[in-house]
């Protein structure tokens, strides 16, 4: 049996609201918050970036998986917001887990789906029997142009999980990707926003790639919507992945648990694993669950996941998803300060 | 900060890795090749605890230049137990809810970078446990 | 070890002295120091500096400063202590005069800081602190001495007026101070309400950056009696002694225990109690700085400070004048020369040389206690007059 062996995640404390965004650009905040049904994202303070988040969410994950971090033999990270472009993310949480020296590391990328990447190699490096565990994670402090529609929804956090074949919590029974070249959203090299295409990126981009690897995936595993206890999409809002599962058939209820957007905005890389450990935070020995990602350029992966027994008794021992996310120690920051925090005032150079 | 100066104290910043003197059990963090405790040279690595309670702090409104655009910032000196005390930036706090005694744990974060093109250098600094 | 005596001082007014270099600075009170003790030159110079070199880019110190007294082949000697550079740079003239190896030597302490901007000087100044453990999480000197404020206020109740009373009688006396770089009086209401620098303590708590140098010439008691017919001042005690460098690894995170034991020391060696001393020039860095001093050197109880600053113990007119000279509060802090200029000032005081304004009734036994970093090196030293 091949799986999740321990998970974390991680959310910083500062939000602000679409209502804050709105103001200042002149742009109509109920019909962002209806019409993208978002409220408020997750913000990071400048001591905050895709490597401490990973950091502490793998802590989280390795508390729950009860093993000697020594053993790790591969960290994958997967964000679109790496600190470096040329330096691991990787290699720092390696370092500051101690799973280093003996330990393969590199950095993915594939705009949001970069982070359920890693998991997907991480994992197979296990089923292979290459290592005995690894770690996948997906984080992300990715930006959005100022006054453009991203802005009210890019947001930061991070997920890790640990793979292993032993005291698995979460079975992987299926996996299937699902890729093209489609330019839907992209950041060149030196830019510091990305760019996207607008009404482009739904039908023939999301929405093409979501469902074609949900429907191969559930095709493979000869299974229907109503075998799940539970589904997660991508979410880089809170409509699209409500729409996505709506489309194949998945209710509200099933939705829900994962369904973290409307208040968290969208992670990018951390989007989909993020609703996964808010899942696991509550599945049920048996319960299905199925995840599928989606990265821009384009992709999607999915997996199908069966907790098992073992689940009830790692999922209090490190922080919960959503209590994290509705925390009354939440922090409501207005654009000034959001605008500092993100590197978006032009400084004197030098 | 050059390369080498950070890299050589990423155990203590990153991992928190002390020494335990063989001899008579203080702890040094960082580790030394001495015990001011017993004068021996033998240690065994241990680590420090990651939660601790306050034992002073202040709110640094003026900073130097790598902390210019992060002040004001509080910095505490914090009881992690074992006879070891840090000191280190308080996170996700405000200045009028830290208070002696508060309990509070290690976080891993971005402590400074160097300019646009240099280093980005990590550590600790403790969030309060509410 | 025989008798040692101080037979010249010399010190220049402090301040920002854009026209004048570090070479200059030494010379100036070198120069200063060899005519009040009327003689020409001396057979060592220690020179106390604490960072010539990120200051101003220059060391080697120990040429610099006898070819610019035009004393070569003098030998010079470099002293590093942080903010202790002077009073160690003096207490090793004294050892060097003490152990007969030299009949005149001379101290002098030099800091010239302001050949880089703020954030140079911050930068040079934090050296004296864990570059790795402190200076790397973000700390300033203004945060660890706050640091110690709260601890002690905790503790022990001292009050906020009560750290700015320490800056109001400072400034006062430095008012009648002419060499002092801020001669203006300030009130404790001016003093909470500058600028917070770190919280609780503002602008006014903190000593400025300066420029400025001091020197001051000992001489073996026998040969002092032959050059000089003024008051003689003799060093009557020297302590010297060191603690972790960390704040957060010392026994009591608001006692100093470095200056209690080189204070120790000292009396040990004047044979003296500390409540024999007149008067003090104490390292007021920051204005609890100079309450946790007085409280170290035992002049009182722990925890009473506070109070006692408030009753007016300290003050010019009071049972025990601290920093008549307005301490570095008011006459500046260049780091390296603060050590020496208590030793002037005490000197002075014993002499009556100082002005009339801020003269100290009785000056016959001084002590100067110079302080490193955050309380991890302390120098003091005991004179009386002759």
């Amino acid at each position: 049996m091949v799986g999740i062996i321990g998970y974390g995640a991680y959310i910083p404390r500062n939000r602000i609201k679409v209502e804050e965004i709105a103001k200042v650009w002149g742009a109509d905040a109920p019909s962002y918050k209806k019409g993208l049904m978002l409220q408020e994202k997750s913000v990071p303070t400048p001591d905050q970036d895709t490597i401490t988040m990973s950091v502490e969410a793998a802590r989280r994950a390795i508390t729950r998986a009860g093993i000697d971090p020594a053993k790790v033999g591969a960290v994958y990270i997967g964000s679109e917001s790496h600190p470096y472009a040329v330096k691991p993310s990787g290699t720092t949480l390696a370092e500051a887990i101690g799973a280093v020296p003996d330990c393969h590391c590199a950095d993915f990328e594939f705009a949001c789906k970069a982070g359920s990447e890693g998991m997907f190699v991480a994992m197979g490096l296990v089923k292979a029997g290459e290592i005995d565990y690894g770690i996948g994670i997906g984080a992300d402090t990715s930006q959005g142009a100022p006054g453009d529609a991203l802005e009210y929804s890019a947001s930061a956090g991070a997920a890790a999980f640990i793979f292993g074949r032993e005291n698995v919590i979460a079975e992987c029974l299926y996996t299937h990707s699902y890729m093209t070249d489609t330019p839907d959203f992209w950041r060149r090299e030196y830019q510091f926003y990305p760019r996207h295409a607008s009404r482009f990126t739904g039908e023939p981009a999301y929405f093409k790639h979501t469902l074609g690897c949900a429907r191969a995936i559930m095709a493979k595993a000869n299974m229907k919507p109503q075998d799940f206890a539970f589904a997660v999409f991508h979410q880089p809002n809170g409509k699209f992945p409500m729409t996505a599962g709506k489309q194949l058939g998945f209710t509200k209820e099933q939705m829900n648990q994962g369904w973290l957007s409307p208040i968290l905005g969208n992670t990018y890389s951390g989007a989909s694993p993020m609703g996964l450990t808010a899942i696991l935070d509550i599945a049920k020995p048996g319960d299905l669950i199925l995840m599928v990602s989606y990265g821009s350029g384009a992709g999607s992966d999915g997996f199908i996941w069966r907790a098992t027994d073992r689940i009830k008794e790692v999922q209090g021992l490190a922080v919960q998803t959503r209590p994290m996310l509705e925390s009354d120690r939440r922090k409501y920051l207005d654009y000034g300060t959001y605008s500092k925090y993100r590197g978006k005032i032009r400084k004197l150079e030098g | 900060m050059s390369s080498p100066r950070y890299w050589r104290e990423m155990p203590q910043r990153y991992r928190y890795e002390a020494a335990k003197c063989k001899k008579c059990g203080k702890v040094l963090f960082p580790p030394r090749l001495i015990c001011p405790g017993c004068r021996a040279r033998d240690f065994e690595k241990v680590h420090i605890n990651q939660t601790g309670e306050i034992e002073t702090y202040t709110v640094i409104r003026v900073a130097p230049a790598p902390f210019v655009d992060q002040a004001p910032y509080p910095v505490a000196i914090v009881n992690m137990g074992d006879g070891v005390r840090i000191l280190c930036q308080l996170a996700d706090i405000e200045p009028e809810e830290i208070k002696i005694g508060l309990p509070v744990r290690i976080e891993f974060r971005k402590i400074q970078k160097q300019g646009e093109s240099g280093l980005l250098l990590y550590g600790y600094k403790c969030v309060p446990e509410f | 070890m025989r008798d040692v005596a101080v037979i010249g001082v010399g010190m220049n007014k402090w301040g920002e002295l854009w026209d004048k270099s570090l070479r200059d600075l030494i010379a100036e009170s070198a120069l200063l120091a060899l005519d009040d003790a009327g003689i020409d030159k001396v057979e060592a110079m220690y020179i106390g500096c604490m960072s010539s070199g990120l200051f101003t880019d220059q060391e080697h110190l120990a040429s610099i400063g006898p070819d610019y007294a035009a004393m070569c082949p003098t030998p010079g000697i470099r002293v590093e202590s942080a903010c202790a550079s002077g009073g160690l740079a003096f207490r090793s003239a004294f050892i060097h005069v003490a152990s007969g190896l030299a009949d005149i030597v001379m101290a002098v302490g030099v800091e010239k800081m302001t050949d880089v901007d703020g954030a140079g000087a911050t930068f040079g100044l934090a050296t004296a602190a864990d570059q790795e453990y402190e200076v790397y999480n973000g700390i300033t000197f203004p945060g660890l001495y706050s640091m110690m404020a709260i601890h002690h206020m905790h503790k022990y109740g001292t009050t906020r007026d009560q750290l700015a009373q320490v800056a109001v009688k400072n400034h006062k006396n430095g008012a009648k101070n002419p060499l002092a770089q801020f001669r203006m009086e300030v009130t404790i209401d001016q003093v909470k309400n500058a600028v917070m620098v770190a919280d609780p303590l503002t602008i006014l708590d903190c000593s400025p950056i300066t420029d400025g140098s001091a020197a001051v010439i000992l001489c073996s008691m026998d040969k002092a009696k032959e050059i000089t017919k003024r008051r003689l001042v003799k060093v009557i005690g020297s302590g010297h002694a060191s603690d972790t460098i960390q704040l957060a690894q010392r026994d009591d995170l608001s006692f100093l225990k470095s200056t209690k034991l080189a204070a120790q020391q000292a009396l040990a060696m004047a044979g003296r109690k500390i409540k024999d001393v007149d008067f003090l020039e104490v390292h007021d860095c920051f204005t609890i700085a100079e309450i946790m001093v007085l409280e170290a050197l035992g002049c009182i109880a722990p925890g009473k400070g506070g109070p006692s600053t408030a009753d007016g113990l300290t003050a010019l007119d009071g049972k025990l004048p601290v920093n008549a000279s307005g301490g570095l509060k008011s006459k500046g802090h260049p780091v390296g020369a603060t050590g020496v200029a208590q030793i002037v000032e005490i000197t002075k005081q014993i002499r009556c040389d100082a002005e009339k304004d801020r003269k100290v009734k009785k000056a016959d036994i001084g002590l100067a206690q110079n302080m490193g970093g955050s309380g991890a090196s302390s120098v003091v030293h005991i004179l009386e007059g002759i």
